[in-house]
Formats: structure tokens, C-alpha cells, sequence
């Protein structure tokens, strides 16, 4: 086990070294650059905007910069945001909490019932529960968040008034009552979508098993179907969920991007889409090695879990 | 950046015709009536006294975030939200263009000897018992420590535009400082009103100032005092009750960054923010928000033209004749009432229409399609097979460049190319995004034609020699911010004479000749001036546009709620 970690993490670091030069070049080599936002405004001549770019280094070569990167990445400096002067890793830390909060509950939401849904339209394949949910699934992943999240703040909160417009709290009120309120508008948009994934793969997983043929000799041997489904099929069925949860830890971390706009919710969608489009290159790159980090962790953890899960592929000792 | 709305055209709302000067001199109230928000007799009702101690909170909605707090280091106009707040001036300009002192006690002048030697001395008179918000006085010493920290060799300073020229600075009193100038600058009075003074005591003991703690908590002078903040969310500050002017006589003030405009305007509606400042109310709401109940929305004075920018350079748009072809075929009414709702104020000229040096006798554009051809024709442009114009083996062919998703400006291009292609222009239409777009494309003159929206003045001043004199081409001589490539030696001189000239009357003649020169010249075809759209919860007294402001909360401090 310990020869199979010490090989996935060196695959992991160099992972990380191939993922942070692409990137960084491909950030770098986009045209404009983190000065245009000031360019644009006309209170800065040429002369203003060449001594910053001198100032900040940009006008050094790439490989230079990188390798400066690099360098202090190493030594646990992730560099200062061109925006606002803090440190990369605490605008990180700043915007992780709202993120998880809004994605964990909208994901928790998620599984239940996709699970629920999953399991009932692959127990009762074809039925009219199981056609109403495919073709409820369809249209749930067809929907554009953006249009559905401003559906939600008119009808909910210009409308009808039940729900506040977005932000995460009323300012000046961070009662638990008060953020739950605020957390179930953008909660019920990110749970539509990702409640018609799950739905899916439980259902499939599920139908992976139910036509397995110890199932059948199963139910030849007379075990009540209830049984059947909790203790045979549900159990094996979970075995790829424990992969996609997984491989599902990262976007827990990496936020929303439209519904976090939409919502006004102050995570680290927004801060990513906030810091590319300022080209606030040591944020993007921040955020680029802390979510390639949590990808290889979430893999990570989904093997490891998969081997406790199923002694099968513990006792292969891969 | 570029200001987005995403409504659909519809046929225009009328508008009510008032001039805007009219409107500035009928100061906020009359603003509402004129507006036709509100009545105009709630309106004349004497307001109610301001609260003996700061009471209350404003939540101000933002469309960006305010990130940089260091006023004297690179920023966006979002972020003098906070500065005002926090800092102050030596002297602000109000609504009209007056300059008011704040931490001095007069405005320097050759009248009063504070300017001399022919705009090369300075001397300030500062005012007594201004406090940190920390508690430390603060004296002559904290301006010279600001002079000296903007012209720093490794201090990331914004601009040095103006500074750059100051020598000597010399303490000559706890309350007073004197300097000398390189050279006569008569901007540099209008500079100082958006220079903001920070602390010597606190800034000279950072190891290095471009890092120092102080820039995510920033200490000022100013009515408000440096709260807390929720990055990406939030801004908070409190009064501070040791304030030298004006109030602050609200207790808190919140800025609040809700990052998509059409997300703003329902937290508008629904009281989640008091106000909408900055980038506005999109113009595709602004029927709905008149009819608001509770809420006043009001059309803002604002410097910024939006213009088509010609590269002077191109082989096609440096015919002057080409530029006086297009003018006269670029439907501005159109854009104005079709497009932008009728909101914004057709104009000549590249200085606002609220200043002292503009020049109201410039000829007013027709849209004449014959005219153009007229034109054309008369300067030798013949039309081919194709229907586009061809001169010596050259097409009159060009493209137009502008931010990809600002959705009004992209039905503006439909609107020129229709029209230029019954004069035998083709325009083509190449939009990038904000962040490639405003970066070498723009400041290095690689386009050939841009729909920009920019102030041609020096903060509040007149003077546009950064933007038109031929020693100001950024991608000829690495200076200035002359994108058009303009270069004219009688516009030259007159720029240099405006500079140096410190009588207001005298200055006047020489911008109203320059405005003269660029309406025939066209080194840019100005479309309109604008005019947008702010909104506030009534009940909200002391909120006064100020076109000599970058932002409306310029006066935030004495903003109360009638209660």
C-alpha cells in the first residue's frame, strides 16, 4: 500500500509540474494582461502603465517568470493578488468557506434525492415514474443556470417576496436562520442540475447490478426482494458512486461560477471569473494548482476508498 | 470597463428636454423632478435635520469590486468609493466645478500668492485639528511624505502625471509646505483635488509601502474609518465621530459588490441595497425604475463620451475626408433614442458639456447620407463594382473594434454598418474581450477603429494634452495616451498654452479654439455624452451627483435618512 502511495504521489507532482506550465503559459500568452483594467480608465499615461509592468515583472521573459514562480510556489509562497495586494493563499481561504457551505448543501440535496430517484426509476425501469424522471432529467440539464437562477430571484424574491435576492447573509445579520434563508435560493438551482446527474448514475450503476446473475440466484433462493435491493443490489450499486463522489470533491472546492455570480454568493466561482477576467494572473494560478491539487487528492481518496469499500481490490494490493 | 446591458430594442420612451446645466444648477432636488421621478413639491419640502450622532447604515450597490485601498497606488474608479470614505484631499470639487478646501485652508492661487513666479512656486496653508483616525494629528509633514512617496523610484504608484514636475517640497510650518514646479502646470490645482494625503507616521515605518499592512487597512483622515471586509462580498465603515467637516452622520456605510448588473437591480428592488451608484442601471430597466415605489432614480451628469476613436494612422481613416464622410453618416440620434433609450446627450465635443471650457457654438452634426456621398466624391473615393469606394488601389475598408458583450454597443456597430455601406464604406467588425482589448490593442494604437467611452480631460481640468499632443503617441514615443495617433503643431501649441496659462478666462479661449480644431479635424467622431442612471431609497438625504466626482459617494459623509 505505502509503494502504491509513494507511486501516486510522484505522478501527482509531476502532474503538477506539467499542469502549472501549461497553464501559466496559456495565461500568459493570452493577449491583454492585468494592466488593461487601468488602461481603460484614462487616468494612466504610458509612462504610468510601462513602470508598473516593469514594477510587477512583466516584461520579463516567460520562462524567467515562471521559474520565479515556481520558486517561491516551492518555498510555500503563492504570491501577492496584482488586485489587492494579499497574499494568493488567504483570498483563497477567504472565499473557501462560502463556497463549501453552498456547495456541500446543494450536493448533499443532490444525492438524496437523485439517489432516491435513481433507485426507484431503475427498480421500476419503464414505469411512468421512471419516464417522468428521464424526461424531467433532460430538461433539468438542458435549463442555462443563468436564465433559471434569475427565474428563481424574480419569482421568488421580486415576486412573491419569500426569498431574498441573493448575498449570502443580511449585513448587519449573520444569524444561522438568516443564512439559511439566503442559502436556498442558489441551492435549489445548483441542486437541479447536479439532482438529475445522480439520478442518472444511481440509476445506471443500479441497473449495472440488478441483472447480475447473483441477484438472480438471489431471489431463487427465495430472499425477500427488500433484502435483495438493500443488501445485494444497493450495496454493489454504491461501489461506483464512491468513485464519482470522488472524483466530485474538487468542484465541492471550486465553486459555482454562474450561480455564485447570479446569487451574489462570494465564493471561489466568482473569484475565479473575477480574476481572469482582471488577468489577476497570480490568482488564476492559485486557484489552477489548488484545484489540480484537490483533482488528484479526490482521485486519490476514491481509490483508497473504493479498496476499503471492496476487499476485492484491497486484497489485490495493487 | 465597459459598461454591459443586455436589453432588447424597443421603440423610445420619451424623455423629458432638459439641459443638463440646468439640471446641476437645480441642484439634487431638481435633479428629481427633472427626471420626472418624484414630485417636485415632496421635493422642495425643506429636508429634516441631520441626527445628532451617527445613526443608521447605507448599503451601496456596487457592480465592482473595490480591491485596492492604497489611494495613490493602481486602482479603478470603483475603488474611490472607499478612498473618499477614508481619506481626503486638499481641496474637492463640487458639482460645478468649484474647488472647495478640505485639509487646506484656501485654495492656492496667483490672487492669494499661494501660486507665484508665474505657476512656479507653490505654497499651502493646511487646516488645524485634522486627526488620524487613529488619533494622530496631522500636519504639513503627511502632504510632503505623500508627494514623495508618488514619485518614489520602486513605489507602484498610479500615476505621476503633474507630480513628476515637483521639486523642493519644503516643510515651512507645522501647518504649511511650499514647492517649486519644473515647469508652469496649471492642471496640477484640479490633480491635487483627486490626490488623496496618507500617513507619514504609519506608511514610513512599513518595510516596504507597496506591501504594507496599511493597504488592506487603510487609515485616513476621512469621515469614515476602515471597517471590516468580506473579500468578494462586502466592504464595511464606520463613522468616525472625530471627523474635521461635515458630519459623517450615518453610523455605518456598506459597500456591497453584486457582480452581474441585472442581479443588482433586483436586490435594488427589493431593498437589499440602498443605492445603485457607478456603473448604473442598465438602461434596458430604467422605465421600469421610475415607477418604483420608494425608490428615486435619477440621470447622472458624467464626463465620459462615447466615440467612435479613428487610428490616424490607418491608410483609410487618416483621410481627414473620410472622417468628415463617416461623421456625417453616423446616425447618432438613432444610437442615442433606439439603442440607449434615449438617455444619453448628443454632443461635439470632447469636453463634458458641464465644464467651464466647453464650447457650446461648435456646428451641430446633421445626419446627411448625400452629404457623405458629397464628400466622398469630392475627394476622389470612387465607388467600384463591389460598391465600396476604392482610392489610388485602396478600398475604403475598415474595421470596428469594441468589448465583446456589451450588447448595446455591438447593436450600435449593426446600425454604422448599415449606414456606412450606403456611402460605399465597408466596415467590418473585430470585439475582443475587455481584458485583450484595453490592453496593447488600445494603448499601443493596434486598431483601426474603436467605439470607446473615455473622459478627455486631466481629473477635472480641461487640459487633454495627454490625449491629443503629438509628444503624447504611446506607440511612437512610449508617453501619453494619445491612442488616436492625432498629431497637429497648432493643436500642440495651444495644448502648451493651456498648460501654462493660470487665468481662467484666458484658458477658456484656448480650449474653446482646441475644441474648434477637433470638431473639424475628427480625430475622434464623438457620439454622445453620458448620462447614466442612478437609483436610491427615498428617504436618503445628502446624495448629490457630482460630475467633478469619479463617484457619487464624494459626499457621503453627510448622507443622513429623514426618520
Amino acid at each position: 500500500m505505502s509503494g502504491f502511495l509513494l507511486q501516486r504521489l510522484m505522478q501527482a507532482l509531476l502532474l503538477l509540474l506539467i499542469v502549472s506550465m501549461i497553464g501559466f503559459a496559456i495565461l500568459h500568452l493570452a493577449p491583454g494582461g492585468p494592466l488593461s483594467q487601468f488602461a481603460a480608465g484614462g487616468e494612466m499615461t504610458q509612462e504610468d502603465l510601462d513602470r508598473i509592468t516593469e514594477q510587477l515583472g512583466l516584461n520579463r521573459p516567460l520562462p524567467v517568470q515562471y521559474a520565479e514562480w515556481l520558486w517561491r510556489m516551492l518555498s510555500g509562497d503563492w504570491g501577492r493578488s496584482y488586485r489587492d495586494q494579499q497574499p494568493v493563499l488567504h483570498i483563497i481561504g477567504g472565499h473557501i468557506g462560502p463556497t463549501l457551505e453552498l456547495m456541500l448543501s446543494s450536493t448533499l440535496l443532490a444525492m438524496l434525492i437523485g439517489a432516491w430517484i435513481g433507485i426507484i426509476g431503475a427498480v421500476k425501469r419503464y414505469s411512468l415514474f421512471d419516464g417522468i424522471a428521464t424526461i424531467g432529467t433532460m430538461i433539468a440539464l438542458s435549463i442555462p443556470t443563468f436564465w433559471f437562477g434569475l427565474v428563481v430571484i424574480y419569482v421568488f424574491s421580486v415576486g412573491l417576496g419569500w426569498l431574498p435576492s441573493g448575498n449570502r447573509f443580511t449585513i448587519g445579520d449573520g444569524s444561522f436562520l438568516n443564512r439559511l434563508h439566503h442559502l436556498i435560493g442558489p441551492c435549489i438551482v445548483l441542486a437541479l442540475v447536479s439532482t438529475a446527474v445522480w439520478s442518472r448514475y444511481m440509476r445506471s450503476s443500479m441497473l449495472d447490478v440488478i441483472n447480475q446473475d447473483f441477484v438472480r440466484t438471489a431471489r431463487a433462493k427465495g430472499v425477500p426482494e427488500r433484502q435483495i435491493l438493500m443488501k445485494h443490489v444497493l450495496r454493489n450499486a454504491l461501489l461506483p458512486m464512491i468513485t464519482i463522489t470522488g472524483l466530485h470533491v474538487p468542484s465541492l472546492l471550486s465553486g459555482a461560477l454562474v450561480t455564485e455570480t447570479v446569487f451574489t454568493w462570494p465564493g471561489m466561482g466568482r473569484l475565479f471569473l473575477d480574476s481572469i477576467s482582471y488577468r489577476d494572473y497570480p490568482v488564476v494560478m492559485g486557484i489552477l494548482m489548488f484545484t489540480a491539487v484537490m483533482v488528484l487528492l479526490g482521485s486519490l481518496l476514491a481509490d483508497l476508498l473504493y479498496g476499503v469499500a471492496d476487499p476485492r481490490i484491497a486484497r489485490s494490493g495493487r | 470597463m465597459t459598461k454591459k446591458s443586455d436589453g432588447s430594442v424597443t421603440s423610445a420612451f420619451p424623455m423629458p428636454a432638459i439641459h443638463r446645466r440646468d439640471l446641476l444648477a437645480l441642484g439634487a432636488g431638481g435633479l428629481l423632478a427633472a427626471s420626472g421621478v418624484g414630485s417636485a413639491r415632496a421635493q422642495t419640502r425643506p429636508a429634516p435635520p441631520p441626527p445628532a450622532k451617527p445613526t443608521g447604515q447605507v448599503v451601496v450597490g456596487l457592480s465592482q469590486e473595490p480591491t485596492a485601498f492604497n489611494p495613490l497606488m493602481p486602482g479603478i474608479e470603483v475603488d474611490e468609493t472607499v478612498w473618499m470614505q477614508i481619506f481626503n484631499t486638499m481641496w474637492v470639487a463640487d458639482p460645478k466645478g468649484n474647488l472647495i478646501p478640505d485639509l487646506a485652508v484656501e485654495i492656492p492661487s496667483e490672487a492669494n500668492g499661494g501660486i507665484s513666479e508665474g505657476g512656479l512656486a507653490w505654497k499651502v496653508k493646511l487646516r488645524p485639528g485634522v486627526t488620524w483616525h487613529d488619533g494622530t494629528p496631522f500636519t504639513a509633514e503627511d502632504v510632503k511624505y505623500t508627494l514623495e512617496l508618488i514619485n518614489a523610484p520602486g513605489f507602484k504608484a498610479r500615476t505621476r502625471v503633474g507630480h513628476a514636475f515637483v521639486r523642493d517640497i519644503k516643510v515651512t510650518g507645522p501647518l504649511e509646505l511650499s514647492w517649486r514646479m519644473e515647469k508652469a502646470y496649471a492642471p496640477y490645482l484640479a490633480l491635487l483635488s483627486n490626490t488623496f494625503i496618507v500617513p507619514k507616521h504609519i506608511l514610513e515605518k512599513a518595510a516596504d509601502p507597496n506591501t504594507a499592512p496599511f493597504n488592506q487597512a487603510p487609515v485616513g483622515t476621512g469621515p469614515f474609518k476602515w471597517g471590516t471586509r468580506t473579500p468578494g462580498d462586502n466592504i464595511q465603515l464606520v463613522a468616525n465621530d472625530k471627523f474635521h467637516g461635515k458630519g459623517p452622520y450615518l453610523e455605518r456605510a456598506v459597500l456591497k459588490y453584486v457582480p452581474e448588473q441585472t442581479s443588482l437591480y433586483a436586490q435594488f428592488r427589493t431593498g437589499q441595497v440602498d443605492l445603485i451608484i457607478g456603473t448604473g442601471i442598465p438602461a434596458n430597466f430604467y422605465a421600469e425604475a421610475v415607477k418604483l415605489p420608494g425608490r428615486k432614480v435619477v440621470k447622472i451628469p458624467s464626463a465620459s463620451l462615447e466615440m467612435l476613436m479613428p487610428n490616424l494612422e490607418h491608410p483609410v481613416l487618416k483621410d481627414k475626408a473620410v472622417r468628415k464622410a463617416l461623421y456625417a453618416s453616423l446616425n447618432k440620434q438613432a444610437i442615442i433614442d433606439i439603442i440607449y433609450y434615449g438617455l444619453h446627450i448628443p454632443t461635439e465635443s470632447f469636453s463634458p458639456q458641464d465644464s467651464w471650457a466647453y464650447n457650446p457654438n461648435l456646428p451641430k452634426h446633421v445626419y446627411d447620407l448625400a452629404l457623405a456621398n458629397k464628400i466622398l466624391d469630392d475627394a476622389g473615393w470612387k465607388r467600384s463594382g463591389s460598391g465600396t469606394r476604392m482610392k489610388d488601389g485602396v478600398p475604403l475598408t475598415f474595421a470596428v473594434s469594441t468589448t465583446t458583450g456589451a450588447a448595446l454597443r455591438e447593436q450600435a456597430q449593426q446600425l454604422m454598418m448599415q449606414d456606412w455601406a450606403q456611402i460605399g464604406a465597408k466596415m467590418t467588425i473585430n470585439n475582443m474581450p475587455a481584458a485583450v482589448i484595453w490592453g496593447e490593442f488600445y494603448t499601443r494604437s493596434k486598431f483601426e477603429s474603436l467605439i470607446v467611452g473615455t473622459a478627455f480631460r486631466t481629473v477635472i481640468d480641461p487640459d487633454p494634452a495627454a490625449r491629443f499632443a503629438s509628444d503624447a503617441i504611446p506607440a511612437k514615443s512610449g508617453a501619453g495616451a494619445n491612442q488616436m495617433q492625432w498629431a497637429n503643431a497648432e493643436v500642440d501649441q495651444l495644448l502648451k498654452d493651456g498648460q501654462t496659462t493660470f487665468d481662467q478666462e484666458k484658458r477658456k479661449a484656448i480650449y474653446w479654439k482646441l475644441q474648434e480644431i477637433a470638431r473639424e479635424e475628427l480625430p475622434i467622431l464623438p457620439i454622445f455624452q453620458y448620462a447614466p442612471v442612478e437609483g436610491y431609497k427615498e428617504g436618503l438625504i445628502g446624495y448629490e451627483p457630482n460630475v467633478n466626482a469619479r463617484q457619487n459617494t464624494w459626499n457621503m459623509g453627510s448622507w443622513y435618512w429623514a426618520r
